[in-house]
């Protein structure tokens, strides 16, 4: 027998959430959406969630089980039941406000994917018939468009839990679908925007959004996909951007990580109010005699390392 | 035990006790660490977002050196672990690709054969049956008394496949270790999240609120002082407590150890010669909670 712990809300009745807990004894391959239409058909039919294909394809029900965001229908209830615990807690995908129980606003996604123009922009005549595009171009962008819009990797998304301001990782994954699809033609003009406070470079690497993806989207490595691009086309005057040359200009120098060069040179020399937020914290290192050695020492043998910089044209 | 030691960058930088407390640690345990002076930076996610091929390259490189030493690498950075286990994993799952890479590092005379040598964190080898026997035996002071909570550093989780940790949505590693070493371990939910610290220049409110969740999270579950196995992660909770403090107008002062300081506290180091007094946030209440149980 297991207990299903999930968190209901109804404003309409209560105006704040609370735990409901269900005992189903499910049957063996149940899948964690079998066990709530089980419960909403049998035991309560006032138990509100999305659901439509089961099939993990219209990516409708998106939600959290034991905190991590997930689709119902994708994830068999068993595996939730690790350790012995016999307890699955239910809740709505996080970063969104809550409508009704397991139901969020999607809306805010929306206009997050909306604002990153996610159709093909182009300037010459359209031709005669289709715009083509080969088997090899079309792989570029494969992966990006998988993408179910389902929302777990923007429930989860560690920056938009502290900061609306960010893109997020969809719309970010749509925005590379649109960058990398080699019919596009407005490739510098969408990187620009996407190089803004806000955008690709705000993004922490934390793998939030590769670890819940239940497609093989994988926002991350699309954004990654998007700063490669961005770098290319030379849309650098920005504080990610210049992080990244910075950084490759370190390592191929000295094989290692310059830490008194990288933060004044990712801010960037003429940026006065970037460069003072550094002091406070330099001066607080520099007391505890914390920076790093100002003779700065490569690695044994760095020769060799530049030499492989060089050979992948760097 | 003998392994190669890739440092990284940042412990020989701007967390230098780090180094000196991973030193200390090891030879107090007999653990035989062989430091990698060749090996370059692990591209830290950054040349990568200018140069996939070239990071992984180089990370071959580093490869191909433990492979040389015939020892296991071992990281003392979430942030290099993460980043070697992703290049580790493009170069084993296509032949083709490795073979253009090492074609390209034959003129430096190395060639990463692949599938030789494992690649594990400090925290990992110290989790092994191993490891734990051994800190078991060498341990001199009890952390008896001291609540600590564990900050894993994300890039050692995530994603999952590539993770050293058995379960990387709920590890208990660090956890088991604290108990070992005498603490009560904290838990919660921060504990597995990102310190913000990647985007500390491009974005320092949101960095510094994803510090400051984790650290008022912390300090309300009861902790002392809060352990990282990851120096990045050390420098956004410890050098940055201050901006957090002022940003969340909050006081926390809260302790933030590197886990081979941990360790080398209940191996019998005093703090200083593990480096605690080179801290931002002082440590010495955290000497008065281990006095009162001694």
């Amino acid at each position: 027998m297991a207990k299903f712990r999930i968190k209901r809300y109804n404003p309409e009745k209560q105006a704040d959430a609370y735990y409901e807990e269900y005992d189903y004894d499910f049957p063996e391959g149940a899948t964690l959406l079998d066990c709530l239409n089980h419960i909403k058909w049998n035991m309560d039919g006032t138990l509100t969630y999305r659901m439509s294909c089961r099939s993990a394809i219209c990516g409708s029900c998106g939600m959290k089980g034991n905190g991590h965001a997930l689709l119902a229908c994708q994830r068999q209830a068993a595996h939730l039941l690790k350790d012995g615990s016999d307890t699955i807690t239910i809740e709505p995908l996080g970063n969104m406000p809550v409508i009704k129980d397991l139901v969020t606003d999607f809306q805010q996604f929306w206009d997050k994917v909306d604002q990153v123009k996610p159709y093909l922009k182009t300037k010459d005549k359209p031709p005669e018939k289709e715009r083509e595009q080969s088997p090899h171009e079309f792989r570029k962008i494969d992966e990006a468009t998988t993408c179910i819009m389902c929302g777990a990797c923007y429930s989860d998304c560690n920056v938009l839990e502290v900061d609306k301001n960010f893109l997020g990782p969809a719309a970010l994954a749509k925005a590379q679908r649109f960058v990398g699809d080699s019919r596009d033609q407005a490739t510098r003009e969408r990187i620009k925007e996407l190089s803004k406070p806000g955008g690709m470079w705000d993004c922490t690497h934390c793998g939030e959004c590769v670890e819940r993806c239940p497609k093989p989207a994988e926002p991350f490595y699309r954004i990654k996909e998007l700063m490669a691009v961005g770098l290319k086309e030379g849309v650098t005057n920005n504080v990610g951007a210049r992080h990244a040359l910075s950084f490759v200009k370190s390592v191929k120098h000295s094989g290692r990580l310059n830490e008194n060069k990288i933060p004044v040179e990712s801010m960037g020399y003429f940026n006065i109010k970037g460069l003072l937020d550094l002091v406070p914290v330099g001066l607080r290192m520099l007391l505890k005699m914390k920076i790093p050695p100002i003779i700065h020492k490569p690695v044994d043998d760095v020769k060799d390392v530049q030499r492989i910089f060089e050979e992948f044209g760097e | 035990m003998k392994f190669a030691l890739f440092t990284g960058c940042v412990a020989r930088g701007a967390t230098r006790e780090l180094m000196l407390a991973t030193i200390k640690s090891a030879e107090a345990l007999g653990i035989d660490f062989v430091e990698m002076k060749s090996a370059t930076c692990c591209g830290a996610g950054v040349v990568s977002e200018k140069n996939p091929v070239l990071t992984d390259a180089l990370n071959a490189r580093t490869f191909a050196l433990a492979e040389e030493q015939g020892l296991d690498l071992v990281t003392i950075c979430s942030t290099c672990q993460g980043n070697l286990k992703k290049s580790e994993c493009h170069l084993d799952e296509d032949v083709e690709y490795k073979s253009k890479i090492n074609h390209v590092l034959k003129d430096g005379g190395h060639q990463y054969e692949g599938g030789k040598i494992k690649i594990k964190h400090f925290s990992n080898i110290l989790a092994t049956p191993e490891g734990k026997a051994l800190l078991k035996a060498k341990i001199k002071r009890p952390l008896t008394g001291l609540k600590t909570a564990g900050f894993y550093g994300c890039y050692v989780l995530r994603p999952s496949e590539l993770s050293e940790y058995e379960d990387p949505d709920n590890p208990k590693e660090l956890e088991e270790l604290f108990e070992i070493l005498g603490a009560t371990p904290i838990y919660y939910p921060s504990r597995i999240k990102c310190c913000g610290f990647p985007i500390i220049m491009m974005n320092k409110e949101a960095s510094h609120a994803m510090a400051g969740n984790a650290l008022i999270e912390a300090v309300e579950g009861g902790a002392d002082c809060v352990v990282t196995g990851c120096p990045l992660c050390h420098l956004s909770l410890d050098s940055y407590q201050p901006e957090i403090e002022s940003m969340q107008k909050k006081h926390y002062s809260i302790p933030i150890l590197h886990l081979p300081q941990l360790v080398a506290l209940a191996l019998g180091f005093s703090p200083e010669e593990i480096g605690m007094d080179k801290h931002i946030v002082s440590t010495v209440g955290l000497d008065k909670i281990l006095a009162q149980h001694v």
